[in-house]
């Protein structure tokens, strides 16, 4: 069964990220918050397409569901 | 017709149009729940696109826009996001924005 952890090395093996943090327990179904640099300049619609990318063929065959929050760097900083 | 076309037909001729897994009234998934709640929040008119009930429409959505799950929003023929964008956007008002200027 695909863990938190495992999804978590998947994206940073693809993609820096300067904060990441996976949850979900129940194999398909996972939650992130992610922090990268990568997202400076991008829509929503991008950083999330540039998570999606990172994980490639697993996001179809493994992944139900992965809800994600993006920030960038600047935007994390001002998270209360 | 394949599906990519019938995809682009449906967005372009629907100001609003939701992809999901079931309809308005029995959605089959968590996220496509929250997708309506959103829009309904809004008091939006959508046109709701039920992809269980066809194959090459579930996967050829997928393709369309680039984006691997399920909900998808369409406003005026454009991409807008799936159930997370769409929470956060309905949060800082930037939705309902979009939403009112599609009326």
């Amino acid at each position: 069964m695909l863990t938190a952890a495992q999804l978590q090395s998947y994206i940073t093996q693809h993609l820096a990220c300067e904060y990441i943090k996976v949850m979900g327990d129940d194999g398909t179904h996972f939650e992130a918050v992610l922090v990268s640099s990568a997202f400076l300049g991008k829509s929503r619609v991008q950083q999330h397409q540039l998570v999606y990318a990172a994980l490639g063929d697993r996001m179809r065959e493994e992944i139900h569901a992965l809800s994600m929050q993006t920030y960038t760097p600047e935007q994390w900083a001002k998270q209360p | 017709m394949d599906a990519q076309a019938q995809i682009k037909q449906t967005v372009t001729s629907n100001k609003v149009v939701l992809y999901m897994k079931g309809s308005p009234k029995f959605p089959q998934c968590g996220f496509s729940n929250l997708a309506t709640q959103i829009l309904d929040a809004c008091q939006a008119k959508y046109f709701a696109v039920d992809v269980l009930a066809d194959q090459a429409v579930r996967e050829g959505i997928k393709v369309y826009a680039n984006w691997p799950t399920i909900p998808q929003l369409y406003i005026n023929g454009e991409f807008v996001g799936g159930s997370d964008i769409m929470r956060a956007m309905y949060e800082n008002g930037e939705l309902q924005t979009m939403l009112e200027a599609a009326k």
